[in-house]
């Protein structure tokens, strides 16, 4: 059996300087007007932002400072993305170039992909989009029919993905593609490219949310021509390197912080002197917060030392967005009001958009199931 | 994991397989004290682990102390390891010596208070407190409360107090105490000793439960794996790995707040710490042991199987020095009174 060990890890000193230099970023960002602090932050887009992000040196942080990173540590990086996260700024649109797609282009880009992209990333000028889900193969990643065929000097690309959020407005995507035909071993034979989306051979077709919104899309290619340069890692690897891409992609305060706001905001609405009830339910989740924190920069911690802790990731994704969703389903108990749509200015709007959001929460990186069944094979049960 | 850690951590299991078998927690239970267990846990220092070197402590560290509790929890030993650290602790903050053998805390219940009168020669003890943990079996109490509007600890002697004695869901003794008069045997000035007692005792349990759950959780694995159904082992199957993982959830979560709450508190208990731990832990007792035993099945439910042993610790412990209701309101109304803004900051400086 897999042990889930969640180590301590102590915060070294430079972290505690870098979270007040953030946090006195964001609360200037937010005098000057530059942006109303909202929930789930990380999904909204806003490339000044972004850009700002980039000149103060909070995008690539781990990254070597040859290819425009900051050769800081996966704490600092923690501290960074918590605050932005807990402040409610939008850091969207860099978000998952910074999490994740930079990450893996760092470890298995070639040189060129590394020097062309890593420093605009990290500037705060390059935008990707995640491309693993399509129409047929959801949570069964395995099951993608994207294909890529060997042409000369390169690989053309013909499929579809689905739930990309963004793709209409970031520059890149990183696709999963099966580049040799389905084995018994049918994690063999896939592979990772990166996809430049303003080149011909592929189509972005917007697909809206339950509440209206515009976040996620269909991405289409059509013979889309991806130069060798552009594979990620060694062909046949794709399996490999998207497992290594999800514990970037699962561990982090993203999955426990999307609805901080309304924690916060129902603490204000309920005020100094809570009636025993909401008392508890206030402690209840304090408890649980900052739990999850550990647990999270536990992971961090074991990111730092190179280790690859997937089913930790799965583990913390699982309690932490559970945890993310009780949030609106308690408060709206304690404080009489009725949710109503809206952008989130009110008390009953923020209610509204959270409770509106909440579903994707347990799907969006991995639904609930599937890390399930992450942590059950890392307790030898599978 | 340090190499002394991992050496402690067999010792004190090669101690508690040696003298914890079934039969020593049988007849613990009913009412039998386990006199060779403690006996072995006094050679090896354990019972005066939390003390320091000069108190006649045996050098460990507090958090190499903690994991020894906490193994003593996931070996279901039927011990006051736990409160003669308790008491130990106390009379080490209050630089007061500390007497061998088992020791106990009074009150245990937060509504019961003593009355501490200064005599003529001796300060003396008069009052109940009920359910004080193995109080019939520690011939010494370590007692708190107030002189003259000041916070004492106290140390007497518990001969001839104990009233009657009930049993807590996993049969340790719970014993009414009563004294009338009674002389301490020691005596000093504690600040907050009654708040102290009670999160040292909050603290302790949460690092037991943690014990407790991790057995829990491999009795579980272990018997899904097992147990064939269907013709295949019900591991195999989807909707029993699901139950396991969010044990698995429950396990890590309490473990981590647990963790937390030992390394703040290596000195004195630090309050927000421990709460968030016992609260955490309490929760992670009630669901891990319901996922637990609806793995088990009719099997789980008997005597003959072990998971009880681990499951009605946890269910008392939770009960004792404070539920989840009472842990979480405090953390709740602190963090009311300070206000939404001051959360994060709160939470972000530990």
């Amino acid at each position: 059996m897999h042990e889930f060990k969640f180590d301590p890890v102590q915060m070294p000193a430079a972290a505690q300087a870098l979270r007040s230099e953030v946090r006195a970023f964001i609360a200037a960002e937010v005098v000057a007007g530059s942006f109303t602090p909202s929930g789930n932050s990380w999904s909204a887009f806003d490339s000044d932002f972004s850009r700002k992000c980039g000149e103060r040196g909070y995008i690539g942080m781990r990254w070597p400072k040859q290819y425009g990173g900051h050769e800081r540590t996966a704490l600092e990086r923690h501290v960074v993305t918590e605050e932005m996260l807990a402040g409610g700024a939008p850091v969207g649109a860099h978000w998952i170039a910074d999490r994740q797609s930079g990450n893996q282009i760092l470890r298995y880009g070639s040189e060129r992909a590394k020097q062309t992209f890593l420093p605009k990333i990290a500037a705060g000028e390059c935008f990707f989009a995640i491309g693993m889900s399509e129409p047929d193969s959801g949570s069964d990643l395995a099951a993608a029919r994207t294909r890529a065929t060997r042409t000369e000097g390169g690989w053309s690309i013909s499929g579809t993905k689905i739930w990309t959020s963004n793709a209409h407005r970031t520059h890149y995507l990183i696709a999963l593609a099966r580049t040799a035909p389905k084995e018994e071993d049918r994690h063999a034979g896939m592979t990772q490219f990166i996809v430049d989306l303003s080149r011909p051979g592929v189509s972005v077709r917007p697909i809206h949310n339950l509440y209206g919104g515009h976040d996620f899309n269909e991405v289409v290619f059509d013979g889309y021509f991806a130069a060798d340069d552009m594979v990620m890692g060694e062909v046949g690897m794709g399996w490999k390197l998207v497992t290594s891409e999800l514990s970037f992609e699962r561990s982090g305060p993203d999955r426990f912080l999307s609805t901080h706001q309304l924690l916060v905001e129902s603490i204000r609405a309920i005020g100094p002197d809570p009636d025993a009830r909401s008392a508890n339910e206030i402690g209840r989740f304090v408890a649980h917060l900052a739990t999850l924190r550990r647990m999270s920069i536990s992971v961090a911690g074991m990111l730092e030392r190179g280790a690859q802790p997937d089913v930790e990731a799965a583990l913390v994704k699982d309690i932490g967005t559970a945890f993310e969703r009780e949030i609106p389903e308690t408060f709206r108990h304690l404080i009489a009001t009725e949710p109503t749509l809206g952008d989130g200015a009110s008390y009953p709007e923020l209610l509204g958009m959270t409770m509106l959001r909440a579903p994707g929460f347990t799907i969006r990186g991995g639904t609930r199931e599937i890390l399930r069944g992450v942590i059950a094979r890392g307790l030898g049960l599978r | 994991m340090s190499e002394m850690r991992n050496d402690l951590l067999k010792t004190v299991d090669r101690i508690f397989e040696e003298h914890c078998p079934r039969a020593v927690r049988e007849s613990a239970e009913a009412g039998e004290w386990p006199a060779a267990l403690w006996q072995a846990l006094e050679e090896v220092g354990l019972t005066r682990a939390v003390l320091p070197e000069e108190a006649g402590g045996s050098g460990l560290d507090f958090d190499d102390a903690m994991v020894a509790l906490r193994r003593s929890a996931y070996h279901a030993a039927p011990v006051p390891l736990a409160e003669t650290m308790l008491a130990g602790r106390l009379l080490a903050a209050a630089g007061m010596a500390v007497p061998s053998g088992a020791l106990t805390v009074a009150p245990a219940h937060r509504d019961d208070r003593f009355v501490l009168m200064q005599g003529a020669s001796a300060v003396t003890l008069s009052g109940r407190a009920r359910r004080v943990p193995w109080g019939n079996l520690c011939a010494h109490a370590v007692v708190a409360g107030e002189l003259e509007g000041k916070g004492v600890l106290g140390l007497v002697a518990t001969a001839g107090a104990a009233r009657s004695v009930e049993k807590n869901l996993a049969g340790e003794p719970r014993a009414l105490l009563e004294f009338d008069a009674v002389p301490l045997v020691a005596c000093m000035a504690l600040d907050d000793a009654r708040t102290r007692l009670e999160a040292e005792g909050a603290l302790l349990r949460s690092v037991q439960m943690a014990g407790a759950l991790e057995r829990t959780l491999e009795y579980s694995l272990q018997y899904a794996n097992e147990r064939v159904q269907f013709g295949r082992p019900i591991a195999k199957f989807q909707a029993v790995q699901h139950m396991l993982a969010q044990l698995a959830g429950q396990v890590a979560a309490a473990s981590a707040a647990v963790d937390a709450a030992v390394e703040a508190s290596s000195l004195a208990p630090e309050e927000f710490a421990v709460a968030v731990a016992k609260s955490r832990a309490g929760e992670a007792a009630g669901k891990g042991a319901e996922i637990a035993h609806q793995v088990h099945g009719a099997m789980g439910y008997t005597r003959e199987h072990n998971l009880h042993y681990g499951t009605r610790r946890l269910w008392s412990w939770r009960d004792e020095f404070g539920n989840e209701t009472y842990w979480q309101s405090r953390l709740g109304r602190v963090v009311a009174a300070q206000g939404a803004d001051a959360l994060w900051p709160m939470l972000s400086r530990l």
